[in-house]
């Protein structure tokens, strides 16, 4: 097996621990108290940390998961920075220069060293309940802490900053923590990249898109806690927990009423299914592959929930019809047929109060691919797929395919219909063999 | 300023006038003829607070961060509710940094130059200028007193705490005092006990509302606050913002200076954006669910805005009952999404024109199974969706779908089978016109043990007794279906039992 990106990151975080963990314990700790503080703080913002919604939740049971979906997140964007306090705590601890007043000595390596342990110790409640730390965040962590401390402790120590009194003081601090959340940001992307094979130039966008909202407060915080704890002691740090616990109290209700609405979108998409209109499970295994092959081709996060909800509410213009089509595969009619129904379907996901741009591509699903965004081509190609791939029976995935792409002069769109076929074969690669798909995906 | 009452307008110039005046000592030119002429009680504090030193640089800056924040937080989020209310960091920090009267005149330019969102917008400007910079005033003067100056240019932490609780209890107080006084005075709620009470985060701007809807029946259905309750309500966010503003009081005084002082607003603006996002995206979500329920109901063609005044009634029944706001908020969606089950019926069936075959019954009975199938994935809503599932059944087994009987039947499904037919009696349909409230009431109470529980019947009785039925939707709005009328299989069993048996089954 060759050497992959993320156990390379792994094996520098290990190596960087290991080396402090040795400093630490030859050299013994300084200023015990100021340890003790951060540390306690450190564990707390672990303990305080989010996991999000149970993936799979509301699920049924028997719908299994569809090819190239086994990587990707269930319930929404993963939530970045689920442990801001812990993230503030330890950076503040990495920059900081003197406690109440008075020089501070502890190095590069007792930051690490501390760091780490506080960690871990504040995610044994996480591993009880069988959601422990994932070594891509430790090493995280541990390489980001041990950057900042690196730049920072031994220059302080040598007194190399003394000439950078009060304010600019404080704006080296920002400086340095924005440098380290951007290194941050990117490191985040390549383990991404690395573990999912996911484009990395989308994730990376993903990642630093996530920077102004809670990783500027953590930036913020991790500054300023350094700073006031120089100026009023241990006392600085309670204080300035607070604001940054509200700032995560709030993110979490946001990405719970996301996941609610996104659990209700779902739900309610499957009134086509149960008014028989379409066969069970399509409208999810559709949105569930139209991510997928988003991503492939390069998707953001907001673009791929548009994606998502489009793909959930794709066949919901049958409702409006009379009389169900057969089987509810729309890709076998007339085009005008197919054309009118997703009028129809735009109208309803108008009405919904969903982003417009989902109601656009519902509506747009059955245009010719020169003329729909790459969104609507996603679906329509995608749908298609699933159509002919349940009716097709065994080797059903191939042909389907096969037909796809023979439609690339007008209805298809080549590049989508390509993307499918590279996630359909990776996830047979990686021995997924899902409901309906035992047949391999069609490896081209 | 027109619609205002003379009495309210009075409160308001005199709030203006008073806030003015704790502004002059800071305004040099002006102190020494106009302290002659004030008041006594007002004169010693003044006097005091009037420095010789007030750092106008600094009074600037904050004033400036105040006004943008508040700007900022105002266009950006256009459309959503401001969910810090007001900066309340800014002025604390500038009441524990500044003498009190510079304090006060940090708030004014922010609170004058945000725009308000509705009328009367001159007095609404002049009355939040006046409150704002009162409170200010009274924060700082109680820190003032309670040595925190010192305590924070010491950096003496346990002391400038002390003192910032102190501020931050005066600043609470007399927030809420002045607000419930222009309650009092432009909305008609009596001082001490007041209309339910809004959210703290929307304080300020519902004094007018109360009074543009007078919705006389909820307001006396609804709990009864005492201002007292608002306090404490405001007081835990005011305190997380005096905590913030204590700790930019003591980083403004460090030799970091001002600059680290500003990083400790950004996790609270971080914070505000996301809660912001949080109230548009459930804002979000609830139309998303209403437009659903309303594509049944123009699907079904004569139940027009049903689904939403079962909703009302199940909340009534709930409220009575004595339900806590969760629960009631649950039974409310679980009367709107009800019959979300039709959205799986064929249309044809729905809207067909005369009597329906055995067959075709079924399939339309088969609309609350669908419902649940359709809800259960959507986990907020609880205990609704065993209420979609059975809100048909009957107290004596003889409902849909499975036949439950008596306590087998969920309660949330009792509360929604009572609303449900309640609403369909009272509606005009295309078989039967409405039927006044109290023949419906008689009806309810008539089937009750048989098919509802006497329980919910009862609630709904004395709810509507006390306070009327005043839907949000009317029936007039309904719309005449098409064709000649013809019998839903679904219809509630109350109507089936006020006909003569066997005329429509």
């Amino acid at each position: 097996m060759t050497l992959r990106p993320h156990t390379l990151v792994h094996a520098c975080a290990a190596a960087l621990a290991a080396g402090c963990l040795g400093a630490t314990l030859w050299h013994g700790i300084a200023e015990r108290g100021a340890a003790l503080a951060f540390g306690l703080l450190v564990a707390v913002g672990e303990l305080t940390r989010h996991h999000g919604p149970r993936p799979r939740d509301g699920r049924r049971p028997g719908e299994g998961a569809p090819p190239g979906a086994g990587t990707q997140p269930r319930d929404g964007p993963r939530i970045r920075q689920a442990a801001p306090l812990a993230a503030a705590g330890s950076l503040a601890y990495a920059l900081l220069g003197e406690a109440g007043g008075r020089p501070s000595h502890h190095g590069a390596a007792q930051v690490v060293t501390v760091v780490l342990a506080a960690s871990l110790l504040g995610s044994v409640p996480h591993i009880g309940r069988g959601r422990g730390p994932t070594r891509d965040r430790l090493a995280r962590r541990t390489l980001t802490v041990g950057f900042v401390a690196v730049c920072f402790q031994p220059l302080y120590g040598r007194g190399t900053f003394d000439d950078w009194g009060g304010p600019a003081h404080a704006l080296l601090l920002l400086a340095l923590l924005s440098l380290s959340a951007l290194c941050d940001a990117v490191l985040a992307a390549a383990l991404a990249h690395s573990r999912t094979g996911w484009p990395f130039p989308p994730v990376l966008r993903d990642e630093l898109r996530a920077l102004p909202g809670i990783g500027a407060a953590v930036v913020a915080t991790g500054a300023v806690m350094a700073l006031g704890v120089a100026v009023v002691g241990l006392w600085a740090l309670p204080l300035l927990s607070v604001p940054l616990l509200l700032a995560q109290l709030s993110y979490r209700r946001y990405a719970a009423v996301r996941a609610t609405y996104r659990q209700t979108i779902a739900s309610l998409a499957r009134a086509t299914e149960i008014a028989g209109c379409t066969p069970a499970g399509h409208a999810r295994r559709v949105a569930d592959l139209s991510q997928s092959v988003g991503r492939d081709l390069g998707l953001t996060e907001p673009d791929l929930t548009v994606l998502e909800y489009a793909a959930l509410m794709h066949d919901i213009g049958q409702l409006s019809l009379v009389d169900p089509v057969p089987a509810g595969a729309t890709a076998a009619l007339p085009a005008p047929e197919q054309r009118r129904i997703a009028l129809l379907g735009g109208a309803v996901v108008r009405q919904t109060g969903v982003d417009p741009k989902v109601a656009g591509i519902v509506e747009r699903q059955a245009e010719p691919h020169r003329e729909q965004p790459l969104a609507a081509r996603i679906v329509r190609v995608v749908n298609a797929y699933d159509e002919k791939s349940r009716a097709g029976g065994p080797g059903g995935p191939l042909t389907a395919l096969e037909e796809l792409r023979l439609g690339t002069a007008g209805e298809y769109a080549p590049q989508v219909v390509e993307s499918l076929a590279r996630v359909l074969s990776r996830a047979a690669g990686a021995g997924e063999h899902a409901d309906g798909y035992e047949d391999g995906g069609g490896r081209p | 300023m027109e619609a205002l009452p003379a009495r309210a307008r009075m409160y308001v110039t005199g709030v203006a006038v008073a806030g003015l005046l704790c502004l002059l000592p800071a305004v040099p030119l002006s102190s020494a003829p106009l302290s002659q002429t004030l008041p006594l009680p007002l004169q010693l504090p003044l006097s005091a607070a009037s420095g010789p030193d007030v750092p106008w640089g600094a009074v600037a800056l904050l004033a400036v961060l105040y006004a943008g924040c508040e700007r900022l937080a105002r266009s950006r989020h256009l459309g959503a509710p401001n969910p810090g209310g007001t900066f309340h960091p800014v002025l604390l920090a500038a009441a524990f940094l500044l003498p009190p009267s510079a304090a006060a005149l940090v708030a004014l330019p922010g609170a004058l130059l945000t725009p308000v969102e509705q009328r009367p917008f001159l007095a609404r400007r002049i009355w939040r200028a006046g409150q704002l910079t009162l409170a200010v005033w009274a924060a700082g003067r109680a820190h003032l007193a309670a040595g925190g100056r010192e305590a924070v240019a010491d950096g003496d932490v346990p002391a400038a705490l002390g003192a910032a609780g102190a501020s931050v209890l005066v600043f609470c107080l007399v927030l809420t005092l002045l607000d419930r006084g222009i309650l009092a005075l432009a909305g008609g709620v009596p001082f001490r006990r007041g209309n339910r009470a809004p959210r703290p985060e929307c304080r300020r701007t519902t004094w007018r509302r109360t009074r543009r809807r007078p919705r006389r029946t909820s307001r006396r259905n609804t709990r009864q606050t005492t201002w007292w309750r608002l306090f404490l309500r405001s007081l835990a966010p005011v305190t997380v913002h005096g905590l913030a503003g204590l700790m930019m009081a003591l980083l403004w005084r460090s030799p970091y200076g001002p600059v680290a002082a500003l990083l400790v607003l950004l996790p609270m603006c971080v914070s505000w954006w996301a809660f912001a996002q949080y109230h548009r995206e459930r804002a979000a979500h609830q139309a998303t669910i209403r437009a659903l329920v309303q594509a049944v109901d123009i699907k079904d063609g004569y139940t027009r805005g049903h689904s939403e005044r079962v909703g009302q009634a199940s909340t009534m029944i709930a409220r009575e009952l004595g339900m806590d706001d969760e629960r009631t908020e649950v039974l409310r969606f679980a009367g709107i999404l009800h019959d979300v089950g039709k959205l799986g019926v064929p249309t044809r069936l729905l809207t067909k024109d005369g009597p329906l075959t055995p067959e075709e019954r079924r399939v339309i009975e088969l609309h609350p199974e669908y419902g649940h199938e359709m809800v259960r994935g959507i986990s907020f809503l609880g205990e609704a969706r065993a209420a979609v599932l059975h809100h048909h059944e009957r107290l004596d087994g003889s409902g849909y779908p499975y036949g439950l009987a008596g306590a087998q039947i969920p309660e949330s499904a009792r509360v929604v089978a009572v609303a449900d037919a309640f609403d369909a009696m009272t509606s005009n349909r295309s078989y039967s016109r409405a039927r006044p409230v109290p023949v419906a009431l008689d009806e309810l109470q008539r089937c009750a043990g048989d098919h509802f529980d006497p329980r919910m019947v009862e609630a709904l009785v004395r709810a509507i007794g006390r306070t009327g039925w005043h839907p949000a939707v009317t029936a007039e709005d309904v719309r005449q279906p098409p064709g000649p009328p013809a019998p839903p299989a679904d219809e509630p069993v109350a109507t089936q039992v006020a006909d003569p048996p066997g005329a429509r089954r």
